[in-house]
């Protein structure tokens, strides 16, 4: 009887040996495949870092840029329009952009590194539709009157001002993200990616 | 002994895991299941070396399968060529062996799975040679097994095309055409098949299409009927002998022991062996000397060159030797149309042993001496065939004895061991069968 | 039973038994070497890629031979604007199916489709890149000796220097070049290292994990084995 049930606990440890080692090492065998299903090299040359030369953007204008696929504007903003993001606070989801929708070096009053220059990805944070540019005033373009200029999502009715800020009771949740970004120059900037340690 | 309906349902011990399994179970034959194939499937005590193939075939089954699956996501059957003017077909596999997260291991182990498929499956069918498991009662086991090894001959051939090189493209030319061999309606026939005038790129997508979800369907659903067909009646063993004659008052047989844990402990060990073999040429030799991935595979599908030599994989190249070495017209017919008829005939023929077969005993421990012969140069023959198959018709053994007619001569023989096995199984000596198996 | 065995074993080997057609020379193996590697990637970037792209290869792969992304981009990097693209040329295929009759294939699996029963695609690389010899018959004026009519010309002549036919159907430098053949030999030895490498640039690691995973089953060997054994005791 003793001997017996020795035997039995011999096997047993046997059993669960195996069975670890064996579990284990399917385990690791998975990472082959899972990590097969993230970006390839394809994709990560196409996400890399874009330089955009802005000498030419003029004042109050938009221009629009490609980055891992999605629409990034840079929008050289005028004082009037500067002026209108502090007016605003008040009917603002998240004036102060608390919320993790920017590098740390943009979360200021302009959610930018210079206050004339906003770099925002164009992708609503509700559904993922891009807001249309509505920069004049009241109901030029198509607005409300007291509209004081920003951007209309097409899909939802989202609005944002001139620094991405997302309006209070509108379907998208938070402000418009802006991407990792520096100057390389004056009229040179690199998207996508920022100064080491910053 | 895979009568399912008869055991017991499980009972709950009233714990929540017990409560579950009883829901389970009193909706889905889980018990029975896992007794009938598993735990109270008594197979013989003494399988070999020889019994590991079986369970190694599922286990490749399985690899080709999950490394398929990974596989599509990145792969793109297309014969258009891109911006650098390759075919976007050949350029996405070299995709996946570069840019792709891990993809080369993906794809190497699906490409030496392929090559490790036809090994096990030859082993596991010359098992079946060897032991006489084709014969009565398991006749119908061996022919779901010859159409799996059909099935898995067309998953291989169609899958060759993928990659989308020299010899892909020019493999598939070369069998598609065959089908132009047959009479009236051969000419036809190919053009239906490649959906164009050439191998082309909706060739290349059907071929994906059956690839990737027509065959492997069938093959599954034969997996199942052959082990389905395998636990109705019981496995042979190296004796011979049906071990259900000699049963233990409670009918179970005195030389069965349960599949799981004896089978299943032992299987894991021949797993990990044949994942030994398999990581060795995986990760040091996924060529396979030339033989498992093609040299001139490496070189995109061009249809205005021929590369000098075409050979199929190594897998299909006996059978490629039985096409060629039908080099005469008969009945007013091509020779092309004989050669097809021989390679089919080749594979066909093997559904027919169990009853071609006479022998009074089944395994070779007690078979005479012609059998013993004739399988022995039976294998042989098979090998050099193989060889042959993978050479130009033009070869000659240390460069004097011509390889043509000496795979003509093997090719014939190859059907004579067949054809005449009725008469010479039934004059062959034999040995007495012990009453219970020998270890 | 046993016959059978040794049947089976012997019959391959009797098969294989049959004669090899080409001689070729043996490439150096430089696989570990970064400092050749480097050399053999210039020699690449510097004359075979004004004809032949190596698309397959990115420009930032190369960061493998123990280059910096900043050197890549100083000293190699000419047909793109960013190092994560395609080691493409710069002219479009059909143009230079236009000038030279053929487009020039792609180079990037060149070391693994050239392989045969006669030596490794390296050791033909390594040969086919030291044969050629001056052919006035040619319209490029070179032939090869490994690979009769070539349609490319010598272009690492100035290299090597100008190799006639003797008498006895044999390579002799008749002219010497800017290298020593010794020199050439390395050039060319760095060159078919590179190409090798960039054939498939995740074989050294391949080959490292091939050890893990198989100390890995040896181990898991050991347990499933006893495991066996121990269930076994049962069976008499």
């Amino acid at each position: 009887m003793s001997n017996e049930s020795k035997v039995d606990c011999g096997r047993r440890r046997l059993v669960v040996a195996t069975a670890a080692v064996g579990g284990a090492g399917a385990l690791v065998a998975l990472v082959p495949f899972l990590s097969s299903m993230l970006p390839s090299e394809r994709a990560k040359a196409a996400g890399a870092p874009v330089e955009v030369d802005i000498g030419n953007l003029e004042l109050g204008q938009m221009m629009t840029v490609e980055w891992r696929g999605k629409p990034v504007w840079i929008i050289n903003r005028t004082k009037p329009m500067l002026e209108t993001l502090p007016e605003l606070n008040d009917q603002m989801a998240d004036p102060n952009s608390d919320k993790d929708m920017q590098p740390e070096y943009c979360k200021n009053e302009t959610r930018s590194i210079k206050p004339e220059y906003m770099v925002v990805v164009g992708i609503c944070t509700h559904l993922g539709c891009s807001p249309s540019a509505k920069f004049k005033h009241g109901p030029a373009d198509g607005m409300a009157a007291d509209w004081l200029g920003g951007f209309l999502c097409p899909c939802h009715g989202s609005t944002f001002d001139f620094a991405g800020r997302v309006f209070k009771n509108k379907p998208a949740p938070d402000n418009l993200e802006v991407p990792p970004h520096m100057y390389l120059s004056d009229t040179r900037i690199l998207i996508g990616e920022h100064k080491k340690g910053a | 002994m895979a009568s399912n309906s008869n055991y017991e349902k499980y009972k709950s011990d009233g714990s929540l895991q017990g409560n579950l399994l009883e829901w389970f179970d009193a909706r889905f034959p889980a018990t029975s299941m896992w007794r009938g194939h598993l735990s109270e499937y008594y197979a013989p005590k003494n399988f070999n070396f020889w019994y590991f193939f079986g369970s190694l075939a599922m286990l490749v089954l399985v690899i080709q399968i999950v490394t398929g699956i990974f596989l599509v996501m990145h792969y793109k059957p297309d014969a258009a060529l891109n911006a650098s003017g390759i075919p976007i077909a050949f350029a996405s596999v070299e995709y996946i062996m570069r840019d792709v997260p891990w993809g080369w291991l993906i794809r190497y182990m699906h490409s030496t799975g392929a090559s490790a498929f036809f090994v096990v499956v030859y082993l596991h069918m010359f098992r079946g040679m060897l032991y006489g498991s084709y014969r009565q009662p398991r006749e119908l086991i061996w022919v779901f097994g010859t159409l799996l090894f059909l099935c898995l001959m067309a998953e291989a051939f169609m899958g060759y095309l993928l990659p989308w090189g020299q010899m892909s493209f020019w493999g598939a030319q070369v069998i598609v055409n065959l089908f132009s061999a047959i009479p009236l309606v051969g000419e036809p026939l190919s053009i239906w098949i490649r959906g164009d005038f050439v191998v082309g790129d909706a060739t290349l997508n059907r071929f994906f299409s059956f690839h990737v979800i027509a065959v492997p369907l069938v093959l599954l659903g034969l997996v199942a009927a052959h082990i389905l067909a395998l636990h109705e009646v019981g496995s042979n063993n190296p004796d011979g002998i049906e071990i259900k004659k000699r049963k233990t008052p409670e009918g179970i047989p005195l030389d069965g022991i349960p599949f799981h844990p004896y089978y299943s402990v032992k299987d894991i060990v021949g797993v990990v062996v044949f994942l030994m073999v398999f990581s060795i040429i995986v990760f040091f030799a996924p060529e396979g000397g030339g033989y498992f991935l093609e040299y001139n595979n490496f070189i995109p599908a061009d249809p205005l060159k021929t590369p000098p030599h075409i050979a199929p994989v190594w897998y299909f190249t006996p059978y490629y030797s039985l096409l060629r070495a039908m080099v005469w017209p008969l009945f007013g017919i091509d020779a092309k149309f004989w050669g097809v008829v021989a390679m089919g005939g080749g594979v066909v023929i093997l559904a027919f042993l169990p009853w071609l077969d006479r022998s009074p005993v089944k395994s070779i421990r007690y078979r005479g001496p012609i059998f013993k012969t004739l399988l022995t140069l039976f294998v042989i023959s098979f090998f050099i065939l193989g060889f042959l198959g993978t050479k130009a018709p033009s070869y000659a053994f240390f460069g004097v004895i011509p390889g043509a007619p000496v795979a003509q001569l093997l090719s014939l023989y190859y059907f004579l061991f067949f054809l005449t096995m009725p008469w010479w199984s039934k004059i062959d000596k034999y040995k007495p069968e012990p009453d219970r198996v020998t270890m | 039973m046993k016959k059978l065995l040794t049947a089976l074993l012997a019959a391959p080997a009797i098969a294989l038994a049959s004669g090899a057609a080409l001689h070729l020379d043996k490439a150096p193996e430089v696989q570990r070497d970064n400092a050749a590697l480097q050399s053999g990637a210039r020699t690449f970037v510097n004359y075979c890629m004004n004809c032949h792209g190596l698309s397959y290869v990115r420009y930032n792969r190369l960061t493998q031979l123990g280059l910096s992304e900043q050197q890549i981009k100083d000293h190699l990097l000419f047909t793109a604007d960013k190092i994560g693209e395609p080691m493409r040329i710069a002219a479009r295929p059909a143009e230079q199916k236009a000038w030279f009759g053929a487009t020039p294939p792609d180079l990037s699996l060149v070391a693994r489709s050239r392989a045969s029963e006669d030596g490794s695609g390296a050791d033909w690389l390594y040969t086919y890149l030291r044969s050629f010899y001056r052919d006035k018959a040619r319209p490029t004026g070179w032939n090869n000796l490994l690979f009769e009519n070539v349609g490319m010309p010598h272009v690492l002549w100035q290299l090597q220097g100008i190799q006639v036919l003797n008498a006895e159907h044999a390579l002799e430098l008749a002219i010497p070049g800017t290298q020593t053949p010794a020199e050439y030999d390395k050039t060319i030895a760095d060159l078919v290292g590179f190409m090798v490498w960039a054939a498939e640039p995740e074989a050294g690691f391949r080959k490292q994990l091939g050890f893990g995973v198989l100390a890995f089953l040896l181990v898991l060997f050991g347990f499933a084995y006893k495991l066996k054994k121990n269930y076994w005791k049962d069976i008499k």
